[in-house]
């Protein structure tokens, strides 16, 4: 490996979260962005090729290095690390609201769920899944809720843009429906 | 019940892990549906009905029939959607009058929600996927947020600590011993001072009477002559703000007195 890619290796191994792209450029005043991207590619390449346990993964704008997923389970039985708490269907639902439709009030929510979700609101903020964004105009200033770093970082994705488009689902809602 | 760990939880179906352990930070969700369109939307996919074309009647005798056996925490959500379901039903059952391209179907607002929700169900399981994926990884350590980076540990050679030793050795072989001399506090000195000066000035600053190299003795002195004639009421203390010089005014009272 080059000397850049090693640094690169060091610095993400010494960091328990994604290092975002621009603090990894820090580490070495002299290098580009094109170099640091070959330097990344390196060390992908370096532990797949090589097979590796562990595998370089790209998370809401930073890097990671993660263990590989067939290890979890023995991982998990010696107790040397476990998993998150799933989320429960009510918290993902609510969530694939805020992702598509942020920022968004809990009214809105609450209307296409069709049921109340001051609850689920509440401990998505404490897992800091979703903030507070701003307030709405309307009766009582509603508060408008946005989703974190932390959730493209609990999803594993790159950017938002990530989450297939509106017009990429099945079931489009730009689509008229057929005469009734 | 105990609660069971996520990796029990990975063993039973998604609902069924949630029914069965509930983490405690979570949400709980009682019954196998989120929610009265996901309940609606299981029953038009188990009837195999068109979502634009709903046998309402139907659909609604079965809704009615489900919600009787869930174990509702709170039914209200659940018994709004029966109610308008019904309302649709009825609104259904009145003649068409005029052309059929005038008719407004009253189940069109509801089919647009249940449109809307599937696409929402859909989102979610895109998510579920990339969680589950993510979940299924260990980054290094679990670390708090905005956690300070960790100390580096101690690099002390032996010599060096036999040296550091040596040094405390040889300090200690030579204590330091100091006289305390005890300096008694002057109270009524400094009440007659701070006197006077009042006695020809009408107010003083504390920096008048405490010269600036004044021992602690002398300060201690002062502050507590002062305290005890403002008790006695002979002068009012003020200071307009913390660290402000401190003013000493001859008391209007005491002096007409």
């Amino acid at each position: 490996m080059t000397p850049l890619a090693k640094l690169l290796e060091a610095a993400l191994f010494a960091s328990a979260r994604p290092i975002p792209t621009d603090e990894l450029l820090a580490l070495d005043p002299d290098t580009s962005r094109a170099a640091l991207a070959s330097a990344l590619d390196e060390v992908r390449e370096c532990y797949d090729v090589q097979g590796h346990g562990v595998e370089l993964i790209e998370i809401g704008g930073g890097w990671q290095i993660l263990t590989r997923a067939e290890y979890t389970e023995a991982i998990e039985r010696a107790q040397l690390a476990s998993r998150p708490a799933r989320l429960s269907a009510a918290a993902l639902e609510t969530l694939a609201l805020i992702a598509y439709r942020q920022p968004l009030g809990r009214a809105e929510i609450e209307e296409i769920r069709g049921v109340t979700v001051g609850s689920v609101l509440k401990s998505l903020h404490e897992r800091g899944l979703i903030d507070v964004v701003g307030r709405g105009e309307g009766l009582g200033r509603p508060l408008w809720y946005g989703t974190t770093p932390m959730f493209l970082e609990y999803f594993a994705l790159r950017h938002l843009d990530e989450l297939p488009r509106s017009d990429e689902l099945a079931v489009a809602l730009r689509a008229e429906p057929r005469a009734l | 019940m105990t609660v069971a760990s996520g990796h029990d939880a990975t063993l039973l179906p998604r609902y069924a892990a949630e029914a069965v352990a509930p983490p405690p930070t979570f949400v709980i969700e009682l019954t196998e549906f989120s929610g009265p369109l996901d309940l609606l939307l299981t029953l038009i996919r188990e009837e195999q009905v068109d979502i634009y074309d709903i046998p309402i009647a139907r659909v609604a005798e079965q809704f009615v029939a489900r919600i009787r056996t869930l174990p509702l925490n709170d039914a209200a959500e659940y018994l709004e959607m029966a109610a308008r379901l019904l309302r649709i039903k009825a609104q259904m059952l009145l003649p068409r009058t005029g052309d059929e391209e005038a008719w407004d179907d009253p189940r069109a607002e509801l089919v647009r929600r249940l449109l809307e929700y599937q696409q929402m169900r859909e989102v979610v399981d895109v998510l579920e996927r990339a969680g589950e994926e993510r979940r299924n990884r260990f980054a290094r350590a679990w670390v708090p947020l905005a956690a300070a980076p960790p100390e580096a540990p101690l690099a002390l050679s032996l010599s060096e600590l036999l040296a550091a030793v040596d040094r405390i050795l040889r300090v200690a072989s030579t204590p330091a011993m100091h006289d305390v001399v005890a300096r008694g506090i002057d109270i009524p000195g400094a009440i007659s001072t701070i006197r006077a000066l009042l006695a020809l000035r009408t107010h003083a600053l504390w920096t008048d009477i405490v010269q600036a190299g004044a021992e602690p003795w002398q300060v201690l002195s002062t502050l507590l002559g002062l305290l005890e004639m403002a008790k006695l009421g002979e002068c009012t203390v003020l200071q307009p703000r913390p660290f402000a010089n401190v003013e000493i005014r001859r008391d209007a009272a005491s002096e007409a007195a």
